[in-house]
Parts: structure tokens; C-alpha cells; sequence
């Protein structure tokens, strides 16, 4: 298969950026989305052409939530419910034209072409997204018990990679979805309650602070999770949040 | 070089209470003077660095990603083991510890083990405590699932992100700890080397990944938590950014690297498909819980198939040979995984594979759908079945999934103590980074157990007993003659790295880093991997060698040190793992017998078992670093099994 590749390059988070368009050649429909941007290094680096293109990849098995390119428009591109290193160019149409950018959002800023800093996502969690348990001193563990049903919707948000999909889909740049998966996952489980209501009221400060927009409920952010978290987070958080403001839980 | 394992006196059972009770302690006004340092985020780093920084410790933790949350734990899939016994099922701290060392076909120490299989449990209170969405049954009771080496049930899992959750579980003590100022977090650092003065472990020097630049930390104390090598072979289950050279430098340094050439080949993976391959994607070993392995019976099947004129479904049931059912009726498709990747290799090697390349075998779930339904099966494996899909276009609730062994562990790494302490002073090995609890081959479910064991329950007692007398040290800086040392060395190190391809005639010549590390991960593969043997160990030497001669000369890494610049990150790595590809091969051409993960194919039962030799290598070896060209030292630390009767190990 054969592409052409327009991809924003920007030398560091000061210079100003551009596309640069390259093409390239003998590209395997199972080879992964990044693997075809390897192939485009290995040919930048052999020839002398340019820098190789720099992005943040890891795992590459969709769960380390490192990689996040924005594909024609779609963050992690036209396939749902994967992240860019599990798109395969099988996806993809012989000849097509594809624009590569780095998520866009003020929170996010880019450091290197498409490589963006997402550390804003790990100041919201240590505003208050976890439960306080110090090490030793805890109870048997089957002496909590958590209902099934509870334990697999906590699963289905706490299932969040942290990609920050979500964040570049929206068009106000918002974190609710992330907050909203991260509060649902701790104040589903009995363990989490304590402190719900703290939680919920230090991170979405934290996330209003940093510079994150507000959410408008157009749900691009469901529509674009790799995890598929569902909205019914943002609802949950928005619950919690107004629990909180009028006293319930509060400090209890 | 002395190796003095520090093992407690006293029964079995006792020693690690006896440990505790004796040790020295640092009062809590002086734990804030202390300073720790932590490398790595992944289970062993970030519950170490929790732990530490609520005991009141200052900890300094850095990781090569853009959060810590992102460490390779979390892609671990399956579980975790605990002794809970909450199934009845006959499970014991005994029971754990037994299973973990004929699981690693007795070449770990008993003491370290035992502790383990004792801390397991608590282990399990910890997470769920910190909300760790563990499986539950309609009791709301914790629910749990078999794993390979093991007749009972004791693995607790989250689906198939297990890693995913406990290390969230962590990540999320750890944020805590950071919000309190107890822990200070470096993110998008690399570790480049140690530094040690008079003979103890005072410092790192840090590559910072955005600017380039060289930072100076220093601490009283160093945490080595930064995972395995696997990645020396290039493709492997491990992220790609897995690398072996934060231990490599301390081996550098004076730090012992034990058992090397132990590497884990998993079962079950998705094969190969083509050149610009770039990592191998794990399929969990939950999966052979319900999941059948086969390949055809008759020869001219697995021919038709991998022409692509048949199909899986094609084949009748009569004319499949489920091998591990019938090579080992007692364990089944459950045996370890050293056992299963062997039994793998055997059928194709012998003509059986297929797939269009031949080197793949049938994980096949039609089984288990007819007798639990397909939304039972959906339920528990929903999203490793999604990640087949998504990867090779096959649905497996139709089609058997296609599978093969990989690299996925490494057991080998810094020589530790009963303390976790390195042949260093001062530095400490935990999680994978060391080599200290799962012998010659680990088992499923067990990676998890050791790093959060060692991080949340060992290191924050034995870290204690080591730093009570440096109280009286005071602050330690990052200056002085050590630290110059120690900055100007790797700064050369990357400046003679970047001159390579510049200083070459023919830049026609030169080659990508990639380049190199294929061939290195190819050679490795085929010579030192599954099965190897003094011809092919002797192959390998060589062949390492000219690779390596070759990237010293020909490598190309464009753009400059002060920069982001994931070429030379890369490059970095693979000149350390040109170093410990040779020290595998050296430790595998030593070790004359045949144990867990090393298969030495002269050394084998009529049956294609592996055959230890007790006699002669009952031991562990413990490589000591001479210089970029000379051959390493090796140190010999005796096994003794006092509790354990030694048999022969045996899963028929």
C-alpha cells in the first residue's frame, strides 16, 4: 500500500509548528498504524531526509494509554474502541492521504512534534483520585463485600487508560470524562465512600484549574474513548458533584 | 566479591517474624531526614515508593514515561496468586511456596520464597483496600481463577487487565504520597548511572528525556525497580521502551547480575507476520483455564492449512491432537509455561504448525462455548478476545485463535540478598529487576505477587534496617568528585555514541538503530532462545560480537543529545544490550544442564523433558563485571534446600 502522510512538526514547545507531507511505499495491511510510522523513520534515518518523526508509544498493546495521534481528523483514528497502536492500515484504503496531528487542547501542550505533555491528567489524580489506604493495616479482604453488579460497573470505568482521547475529541478541550470514570470507579465501591465527596469536589477544582474546558454534553468523548468508557461517568460525577455541594456525604 | 545471602536463622516459617521483630527501625522524626531514591514505577517501584514516602521517608522516584501510571505492569493480564484459600481447594503458605519452587524447577532460594507465599495475602488486602476492582461472585465475595503449575485456585484478577488495576491501585498511593510532598516524581527521566561512594550507593545521574539534559540526584539510599531485559531479543512481549540498562549500569558499577540466561518464553502468543514487526502481543495465560491447545494430528492437514486450503474448523475432532493433554494428563493445558512453549516448538519443529508460516498452534475455545455458553466466555475474556480481533482480523468465538511462544520475563537480574540488597551497599533490587524469587522459570499470576510483595512488604522493613545507622551521615549532595565522575562519563558515553555514523567514509554504509537491535533480537532467538545448545551458544558468541563491532562503527543517530531524541535513547539501550546478550550466552554455555525456562538440548529425558543436574548446578550464578572486553567472573551462591525434598519435576 502505498500513503501520503502529512504529519505536524514542531521542534519544541516554543518554535512553531507545520505540516511537512512525505510519502511512502510497500506498507503491509497488517502492519499497525505505528509500525508504518517506523517504516517512515527507518527511511527518514537511512536517507538523510529529515528528523524521524518523534511520538510517545509504549506497550503497544493498547493498554499503557502512552500513544495518541489524532488521524484524519479522530483521535486514534477510524477504528472504535482501539488506541492508535492497535490501528492497522487494513483500515486504510491504498493511496489514501492521511494528516497525523497531536491532540490539541491548552491543557496539553506540545513538546515535540507529535509528542504532547499530558501531566495535567496526573495533577488531577493526585488532587484526590485515590482512596487513602496506608500500606498494612487494612482488613481481610473478603471481610468488605462489594456487589457484583457494583464491582463490574466500578471495572467498566476504571478500565480508563488515561490516553487523554477524550480531552482532544471535545470540542472545549474538557476532562470530564476522565474525572468523571476515575469518581465513578472510587465511589461505586464501599471503600471509596469515605471520602466521595472530598474526592469529587478537590479533582474537578484541580481539572477547572489546569485549564481544562467545561462540558457541553456533546459526548464526542464516548464516542472516541479507546475504552469505551460510557458517559453515564460524567452523569455519576455530576451527581456526586451536586451531592456534595449541598452537604450530602460531605465529610461524613 | 562476597555473596552473603543474609538468611534469618530459625524454621522456615519464622524467619522472615524473626527478621521483623530484630531488625533496627529509624525513629519517625528522623525518617524525614532520610533520602531514598526510586527507578521505576511499575508495581515494585511505585508501591515501594508509597510505602516509603507514608513511613515518612523523603523518596525522589523517576520514570522514563510520561506517568508513572504507564510502567509495563500494567499490561499484565491474568492475575494475581495469594495463598487465601478462600476456595477450600486446599491452598496454603506452604502450598504457594512448594508450587513457586518446583515451579522454578528448584533453583530459587527457600527463604525469599517462603516470604513471599507468606506476604501474598496481605497483598490482596492491600489492593482491595485501595479499591482495586478485583472479580467478584454474586456473594460479592472475591472470585478466583486457575493458573498454570497450580491445582488449586488461587489467582484473583480484574478481567483481563489485572496489571492494569493493581498498578492504578499504586499509582494511585503513590499520587497520594506525591500530594503530601513525601515523594517527589521525575517523569521523562532516564536512569545513566549509578553513582557510589566509598563503596555505598549514594546517587544517580539522570538523562532528562525532553531537554537532554544530565541531572545529579542524591539520596542515601537507591531503589532499583526498573523490570527486565527482554527486550534484548528484541521482539517480545515487554513495551518498547522495556530496557535493561538502569540495572545494566549498576551491574557496571559492582552490582552482581545473577542467573542471566533464566529467560521466559510465554506460550501463548500472537505469532509473528512480517519484518517490520515491531512487538509480540501476549494472549493471557488465563486464557488455557477453558481454552484447548491442538494442532492436527496428520501431517498433511497442518500442510493444507498453512497453503491456506484448509481451515481450523475443517479438521475433525478425531484428527486433533490436543499435545499438552496428552503429554501431561494431570495438568493439562495448565502445565508452566517453560513446559508448554516447549511442547509448542516440539509439534512445529516436527512439521505439525500452522498458520501460513507454519510456527503457530490452536488455542481453541469451542469447547468452553458450548459448555458455558458464549456469553460466559465473553464475560471473562471479553477483552482479550476484542484484542485478537483487533490485531489479526479473526474472530476467535468462531475460529480457534492462532498462538506462539515469545520472550516475557526475564527471572535472571541484579543478585539480591534476603534484604533485597545488592552486592552494592546501599542499592536495592526489587520486582522484576531482580533475580531472587522465581528460579529458573516463573510461574503465571507470580510477577504481580513478587513486585507488590517487595515494594508494599519487604523493602519498607529491610530499606529500615539498612538506613538506621545513616542517620548520622547527614544530607547527602549531589557534588564532589564521585558525581563529576560519574555526569562526565555518560556525557561521553552519548557524545562518542552520536560521532559513529558521522565519522564514517560511506554514510551509505551506516544503519538505524533498529537496524542493529532486529538482528541482535534474531540471533538471540535463534540460537540462545527456546533451546540451545554449545553449537548454537558458540554461533551466538560469535555472531553478537560482529553485530556489535559492526553498530560501533556503522550506527546512525541523527539530531543531538540535547534534545529529545528517541534515537538515542535507543541506542543507549542496545549498546548495554550488546553487553548482556554476551553475559546470557556466557551463563547459558556454563550452565551444563537443562532447568525450567534454559533448555539445553544435549541435556534431556528420552522424552524431551528437561534433566537437571543437582549434583554440579544447584547453585546461583552470579556474574561480576570486568571491563567492556573481558569476559565476566562468575560467583557461585549454593542452594540449600532444607525444607523442600528435591524430586524431579513433574507435571504427567
Amino acid at each position: 500500500m502505498h500513503f501520503t502522510l502529512h504529519i505536524w512538526r514542531q521542534e519544541n514547545a516554543r518554535a512553531k509548528g507545520h505540516f511537512e507531507t512525505y510519502e511512502i511505499d510497500n506498507i503491509s495491511d497488517e502492519c499497525s498504524f505505528l509500525e508504518m510510522l517506523d517504516q517512515l523513520n527507518e527511511k527518514l534515518i537511512n536517507d538523510h531526509i529529515a528528523h524521524p518523526v518523534c511520538f510517545d508509544n509504549d506497550c503497544r498493546e493498547g493498554i499503557c494509554g502512552m500513544c495518541g495521534l489524532y488521524i484524519n481528523g479522530r483521535p486514534h483514528g477510524n477504528d472504535d474502541g482501539v488506541t492508535t497502536c492497535q490501528l492497522h492500515m487494513r483500515h486504510f484504503h491504498d493511496g489514501d492521504e492521511i494528516w497525523i496531528e497531536p491532540w490539541r487542547a491548552k491543557a496539553f501542550p506540545v513538546i515535540k512534534d507529535l509528542v504532547v505533555d499530558r501531566t495535567a491528567f496526573d495533577k488531577i489524580i493526585q488532587a484526590g483520585g485515590y482512596i487513602s489506604a496506608t500500606t498494612g493495616g487494612v482488613p481481610d479482604a473478603n471481610n468488605i463485600l462489594v456487589p457484583k453488579h457494583k464491582a463490574d460497573q466500578a471495572m467498566d470505568a476504571a478500565a480508563c487508560i488515561g490516553c487523554g482521547a477524550c480531552v482532544a475529541a471535545c470540542k472545549n478541550a474538557s476532562a470530564m470524562l476522565f474525572v468523571g470514570a476515575k469518581v465513578s470507579h472510587l465511589a461505586l465501591l464501599p471503600q471509596g465512600r469515605p471520602e466521595a465527596a472530598d474526592r469529587v469536589h478537590k479533582m474537578v477544582c484541580k481539572m477547572d484549574e489546569l485549564g481544562f474546558g467545561s462540558c457541553t454534553n456533546t459526548y464526542a468523548c464516548e464516542a472516541e474513548c479507546p475504552k469505551q468508557i460510557k458517559r453515564q461517568n460524567i452523569a455519576r460525577l455530576n451527581r456526586q458533584w451536586i451531592g456534595q455541594l449541598f452537604g450530602r456525604d460531605r465529610n461524613n | 566479591m562476597k555473596l552473603d545471602s543474609k538468611i534469618p536463622e530459625g524454621p522456615l516459617s519464622e524467619k522472615w517474624t524473626r527478621y521483623k521483630s530484630s531488625q533496627k527501625l529509624v525513629n519517625p522524626a528522623n525518617k524525614r531526614k532520610l533520602d531514598i531514591i526510586v527507578v521505576g514505577t511499575g508495581l515494585a517501584g511505585a508501591s515501594a515508593a508509597a510505602s516509603l514516602g507514608a513511613l515518612g521517608f523523603h523518596v525522589d522516584i523517576f520514570c522514563i514515561q510520561d506517568s508513572p501510571r504507564r510502567a509495563h505492569s500494567i499490561a499484565a493480564q491474568g492475575g494475581i496468586n495469594a495463598a487465601k484459600n478462600y476456595q477450600n481447594d486446599g491452598d496454603s503458605v506452604e502450598r504457594l511456596f512448594k508450587d513457586t519452587i518446583k515451579g522454578g524447577d528448584y533453583r530459587a532460594r527457600e527463604a525469599n520464597v517462603y516470604r513471599l507465599a507468606e506476604v501474598s495475602g496481605n497483598i490482596i488486602d492491600q489492593c482491595v483496600a485501595q479499591g482495586v476492582p478485583f472479580a467478584r461472585d454474586y456473594s460479592g465475595l472475591l472470585d478466583n481463577r486457575s493458573f498454570g503449575g497450580a491445582q488449586v485456585s488461587r489467582t484473583f484478577y480484574a478481567r483481563g487487565q489485572t496489571g492494569q488495576q493493581l498498578l492504578l491501585g499504586a499509582y494511585g498511593a503513590l499520587s497520594r504520597e506525591i500530594a503530601r510532598g513525601t515523594v517527589t516524581l521525575h517523569e521523562r527521566c532516564e536512569m545513566m548511572d549509578l553513582v557510589v561512594i566509598d563503596g555505598r550507593a549514594r546517587g544517580i545521574i539522570v538523562r532528562n528525556l525532553v531537554s537532554g539534559e544530565l541531572e545529579r540526584y542524591a539520596a542515601h539510599a537507591v531503589v532499583l525497580c526498573s523490570g527486565g531485559y527482554g527486550n534484548v531479543y528484541y521482539l517480545s512481549t515487554n513495551a518498547m521502551n522495556s530496557n535493561g540498562s538502569a540495572a545494566w549500569v549498576c551491574h557496571r558499577r559492582g552490582a552482581a547480575f545473577a542467573n542471566p540466561c533464566y529467560v521466559q518464553i510465554h506460550p501463548t502468543c500472537i505469532p509473528v507476520h512480517g519484518d517490520y514487526q515491531s512487538k509480540l502481543t501476549l494472549m493471557s495465560e488465563s486464557l488455557r483455564n477453558d481454552g484447548r491447545i491442538w494442532v492436527p494430528k496428520k501431517k498433511e492437514d497442518s500442510e493444507a492449512i498453512r497453503r491456506g486450503e484448509k481451515g481450523p474448523n475443517d479438521i475433525a475432532e478425531e484428527d486433533r491432537d490436543y499435545y499438552l493433554e496428552r503429554r501431561y494428563p494431570a495438568f493439562g493445558n495448565l502445565v508452566p509455561r517453560d513446559v508448554a512453549s516447549r511442547a509448542a516448538k516440539e509439534r512445529c519443529d516436527a512439521g505439525y504448525g500452522v498458520g501460513s508460516t507454519g510456527l503457530a498452534v490452536y488455542l481453541d475455545f469451542a469447547d468452553a462455548i458450548r459448555r458455558l455458553g458464549r456469553d460466559v466466555v465473553e464475560q471473562k475474556y471479553g477483552n482479550l478476545f476484542q484484542m485478537y480481533q483487533k490485531i489479526t482480523d479473526q474472530d476467535p468465538y468462531q475460529v480457534p485463535m492462532m498462538i506462539y511462544p515469545a520472550i516475557h520475563y526475564t527471572m535472571g537480574g541484579l543478585w539480591v540478598d534476603y534484604e533485597l540488597q545488592t552486592t552494592i551497599p546501599g542499592l536495592f533490587a526489587a520486582g522484576e529487576a531482580n533475580f531472587s524469587d522465581h528460579g529458573a522459570n516463573r510461574l503465571g499470576a507470580s510477577a504481580l505477587m513478587q513486585g507488590l510483595a517487595d515494594g508494599y512488604f519487604v523493602l519498607p522493613y529491610t530499606l529500615q534496617n539498612y538506613l538506621a545507622d545513616q542517620i548520622y551521615v547527614g544530607k547527602i549532595k549531589p557534588e564532589g568528585p564521585e558525581f563529576d565522575e560519574a555526569e562526565a562519563s555518560v556525557r561521553a558515553r552519548l557524545d562518542s555514541l552520536i560521532a559513529i555514523g558521522r565519522n564514517s567514509q560511506d554514510p551509505h554504509s551506516n544503519h538505524s538503530v533498529d537496524h542493529y537491535h532486529k538482528a541482535l533480537g534474531k540471533v538471540m532467538w535463534e540460537y540462545c532462545g527456546m533451546a540451545r545448545s554449545k553449537e548454537s551458544l558458540g554461533i551466538a558468541e560469535k555472531k553478537v560480537a560482529e553485530l556489535e563491532e559492526d553498530f560501533y562503527q556503522h550506527v546512525y543517530i541523527p539530531g543531538k543529545p540535547l534534545e529529545m531524541n528517541p534515537e538515542l535513547e535507543k541506542a543507549y539501550r542496545l549498546a548495554d544490550y550488546f553487553e548482556l546478550a554476551r553475559l546470557i550466552i556466557a551463563d547459558a554455555t556454563q550452565r551444563e544442564e537443562s532447568c525450567g525456562g534454559h533448555f539445553r538440548v544435549e541435556h534431556q529425558t528420552e522424552d524431551g523433558e528437561t534433566l537437571r543436574d543437582d549434583q554440579n548446578f544447584m547453585f546461583v550464578a552470579a556474574w561480576e563485571y570486568q571491563g567492556h572486553d573481558k569476559p565476566e567472573l562468575m560467583h557461585k551462591e549454593e542452594l540449600n534446600y532444607e525444607y523442600i525434598q528435591i524430586v524431579k519435576r513433574n507435571y504427567k
